[in-house]
């Protein structure tokens, strides 16, 4: 699947977007939030607080429990504060 | 319906002429315009740096139009929101709504730029005296979009 970050998220992890193999056993953007965190200290730190992280799966907002398969484009960003 | 998601700045008055031409039966257009302020919780700004999600952040500017335009009866919308690197003074993004009456052009225009601030993925960066440092989220921001639900 393809990860992208944005914002602090993306600064805190290093990189802007990456290739990732979704194990079998993952089935929610929760899981793969806990995946992720032992990526590494920065992972781990980009993903500490829960209350700043919204999620998009395919260019839509969804929440922590949505299921995710393979194929799926997940983007990880904190609150918005556009306009 | 005008979407634009652009690093260039724009003309509000190009923007209103384009969006008024050759229509006779518009009685109001409301606009709005946000700029970038010098000034932030007793900091001062040198430079604002806007970040988006590309595809992601023009689809939801659409939908935004599209739930307002089922709330009034708008004759059109337009929609710009820049990114990159801005000064203040620089203009951010423009929302124009065009209605038979004035009513409903200025709910419409309050009701996008509420929904706007905590649905369209952007993120500001603000480079202080003190250093660089990501906008945080307003609760009041959502306290804004949240009163549109009630009526």
């Amino acid at each position: 699947m393809d990860l992208l970050y944005f914002a602090r998220i993306r600064e805190t992890i290093g990189c802007s977007s990456e290739k990732y193999n979704l194990p079998a056993s993952v089935t929610t953007v929760g899981e793969l939030m806990e995946c992720l965190r032992e990526k590494g200290t920065n992972y781990a730190a980009a993903f500490g607080d829960e209350s700043l992280i919204r999620v998009a799966v395919n260019q839509t907002y969804v929440n922590f429990d949505h299921a995710i398969s393979d194929g799926d484009e997940v983007a990880f960003f904190p609150p918005m504060t556009g306009g | 319906m005008k979407i634009s998601v652009q690093a260039q700045d724009f003309n509000i008055g190009e923007e209103i002429n384009a969006l008024t031409r050759g229509r006779t039966d518009m009685g109001a257009v409301a606009s709005f315009t946000g700029f970038v302020r010098d000034f932030h919780n007793g900091k001062s700004i040198h430079k604002m740096t806007l970040e988006h999600f590309p595809g992601m952040a023009e689809k939801q500017l659409g939908e935004i139009a599209k739930v307002a335009q089922g709330h009034w009866p708008l004759q059109g919308i337009c929609i710009i929101h820049r990114f990159g690197p801005l000064l203040p003074g620089d203009q951010i993004v423009l929302v124009l709504t065009a209605s038979a009456h004035r009513g409903a052009a200025f709910e419409a225009a309050q009701f996008i730029m509420d929904w706007l601030k905590t649905d369209a993925p952007f993120w500001k960066k603000e480079e202080t005296s003190e250093g660089e440092s990501w906008v945080a989220a307003r609760s009041e921001d959502t306290h804004q979009k949240e009163r549109w639900k009630k009526s």
